[in-house]
């Protein structure tokens, strides 16, 4: 249950974030979050929920983008996405493979009412 | 209406940036840091107790020991003859961070050290989105679990240089399968190295210190 620990960041993240921006409110926080990460949006919201309660993002919602996972084959070049974890290129077999997409854990950006 | 203000932040931005400042000094002293990673049981205090003992008089180590509660696997290290050994009991969190090594390792003085093994908290899940600043991640494995354990959890195996399948000495007690456990692992890091041992009867600990040795960076 390591989302409450994320949440905790995302919250002390986006907190500073207005303060620098001196922006007032936010309405929306969008996340991408990896397939590969090991976090699970539902207790992430959860948590969240919780912890901003008391803070001026207690109207935000957590808006979670799952990014799939992707890989390029080292052996031959074939781009393709990594289903099911099998990390094997489905054109040569190789298990020779470079992620590119998957561990993301990133705020995007933030919805702010005009 | 609303405006999107572009952030692009990682979320875990203040833990990599301590894991970078600890990668740094660990390449500045040249000192091989190794986080081992494994579910509760699969005997990871049993590999560096091992290993200390085998390999305290050639090299010089040190161990940062992690648990929920209690510092006993940091005191079973200590009666191995581990000479620098630091608990951090967690108290509830279950994974270490940067900010956790960084703080136990304050007083370590790292010039001169070969290894640094960070031993985590047993759980496959969330220890493996905390960068420690290590070299390499070792998962173990034992074969009282599931051989189908690398497809359970392959966050955990994808980010890992090694896997470590330890009590092969009771392989046949169950339903485990090396060739599987192997496959399975291999389909998720083809990268993998794998060394398999029991740290009870001994078989297959010289090929563990062999790897130990040819990673040391002096």
């Amino acid at each position: 249950m390591h989302e409450l620990g994320i949440a905790q960041n995302i919250v002390d993240t986006v907190l500073l974030e207005m303060q620098n921006r001196k922006l007032p409110a936010v309405s929306a926080i969008a996340l991408r979050i990896g397939a590969l990460t090991d976090v699970d949006p539902e207790a992430l919201v959860f948590g969240f929920e919780i912890l901003s309660k008391d803070t001026v993002l207690r109207q935000a919602r957590l808006n979670v983008e799952r990014i799939p996972v992707r890989g390029v084959c080292e052996s031959c070049g074939a781009p393709f996405e990594v289903e099911g974890y099998v990390f094997v290129c489905p054109g040569c077999e190789s298990r020779s493979i470079k992620l590119t997409s998957g561990t993301e854990l990133d705020i995007a950006y933030l919805e702010v009412p005009d | 209406m609303t405006e999107k203000v572009t952030i692009e932040q990682k979320v875990l931005s203040e833990n990599d940036r301590l894991a970078a400042e600890l990668r740094q000094k660990f390449t500045r002293h040249r000192v091989l840091c190794l986080n081992l990673v494994s579910s509760p049981g699969s005997g990871k205090t049993s590999l560096l107790e091992k290993t200390l003992a085998a390999l305290n008089h050639e090299l010089k180590i040190a161990l940062v020991a992690g648990d929920v509660q209690t510092e006993n696997d940091a005191r079973r290290l200590e009666r191995a003859g581990g000479k620098i050994v630091r608990p951090i009991v967690t108290g509830g969190a279950c994974h270490l961070d940067a900010r956790m090594v960084a703080k136990a390792l304050e007083a370590v003085p790292l010039e001169g050290l070969d290894i640094l093994f960070i031993e985590n908290v047993g759980n496959l899940v969330c220890p493996s989105s905390y960068d420690l600043g290590e070299d390499m991640k070792v998962v173990l494995i034992s074969t009282t679990e599931g051989d189908d354990k690398p497809l359970k959890y392959p966050g955990m195996f994808r980010r890992s240089s090694v896997m470590v399948v330890n009590k092969v000495d009771l392989i046949g007690s169950s339903e485990f399968s090396l060739a599987t456990v192997r496959e399975n692992a291999l389909t998720i890091n083809g990268q993998l190295t794998v060394i398999e041992l029991s740290c009870r009867s001994g078989d297959g600990l010289p090929a563990w210190y062999g790897w130990l040795r040819s990673q040391v960076r002096r």
